[in-house]
């Protein structure tokens, strides 16, 4: 008898402590996943460390499911690899002094493109407000092809 | 104005060109390592030969040394080879070797069949010595100063270009000061 409720209790109890043991089992092998996709395979360099079957990548792997396992956090391990391979093993590369380029640049190109689409627009405007002063109303084709050849043969 | 409207585009592409003119002299798989003018990581290895005994990265320090990175199963550590060869006979710089991620067996095989350059081999068989180094690419031949600083790295083969260029005047130079 005295067994029996052992028994039951053990088989509760377990139950109990597996089901959370099981999620963070589930957890943790999704953080590994998430951390491997963000990190740079070193010998193929278009993959990830999560989908690349290199030794390298396979001991990288190892490595860093072992420093996860210790309690370390996702910035330390991955301050770990940056302090032996570099930045390049990070697929997202920091806001540094050598990238800033990479990172702002893209916008200075669109603000330069939205400034010449603004000047070509108000040009066109002040174009066709001059044009209107000129005739009255619209222009006549025959105007169009004499400013053409005008700006053709007749500037500097 | 009707000038400087011809020049933008022209300006614009000659930068294109020289940015694309550079990239294709840049080597990808060159990545640059962080670990020059570091100190050596620390190691406590076995040595191919005798692996009762352990050489660790103290017992380097106090001179200029060479380590280099091969493995039996490298193919191109087969060209750089040679090179290695000559410079250990010159007697120039103690070159240690790294024999990464290989069978201490294969590895004293190999230097049987090759000739042995190195003052002293040790093993990293899981590679861990290795990741500590930054290696990613066997050979790798890494300069290490008196201090036990890592003032080079080579990826890839030594090339008679690279050590008459770059290794032995780096070396030369640190063993004077």
């Amino acid at each position: 008898m005295m067994l029996r409720v052992l028994a039951f209790f053990a088989i509760a109890f377990s139950a109990i402590t597996a089901t959370p043991q099981a999620l963070t089992d589930i957890e943790f092998q999704g953080r590994l996943k998430r951390l491997e996709s963000e990190l740079r395979c070193l010998v193929c360099q278009n993959q990830t460390l999560a989908d690349s079957n290199a030794t390298l990548a396979e001991d990288l792997r190892r490595e860093v499911r072992a420093l996860a396992t210790s309690g370390k956090s996702d910035d330390e391990i991955k301050q770990y690899l940056v302090a032996r391979y570099g930045d390049f093993v990070l697929y997202k590369p920091p806001l540094q002094r050598n990238t800033w380029l990479l990172w702002l640049g893209p916008f200075g190109l669109l603000l330069g493109g939205g400034f010449v689409w603004y000047a070509i627009l108000r040009r066109r405007k002040r174009a066709a407000a001059e044009d209107d002063e000129d005739t009255g109303a619209g222009t006549r084709p025959d105007d169009a092809v004499a400013r053409a050849r005008q700006a053709i043969y007749e500037e500097p | 104005m009707k000038s400087w409207r011809l020049i933008l585009p022209l300006a614009v592409f000659a930068v294109l060109l020289a940015f694309l003119w550079l990239g294709l002299s840049l080597d990808p798989r060159e990545v640059p390592s962080p670990l020059i003018g570091k100190p050596a990581p620390a190691f406590a290895l076995a040595t191919l030969h005798e692996p009762a005994k352990t050489l660790t990265s103290d017992d380097m320090k106090g001179q200029v040394w060479l380590l280099n990175v091969w493995a039996s199963w490298c193919v191109s550590c087969r060209t750089e080879h040679p090179l290695l060869m000559q410079l250990a006979r010159a007697n120039v710089v103690p070159i240690v070797g790294l024999d990464y991620k290989d069978k201490p067996a294969d590895g004293r095989a190999w230097l049987a069949q090759n000739g042995d350059p190195y003052r002293v081999s040790i093993v990293d068989q899981d590679g861990r010595v290795g990741i500590d180094f930054g290696v990613y690419g066997v050979p790798e031949t890494f300069v290490v100063d008196k201090q036990g600083v890592i003032r080079f790295k080579q990826i890839g083969p030594v090339t008679a270009e690279s050590l008459d260029q770059k290794i032995l005047p780096l070396v030369r130079q640190l063993q004077k000061s």
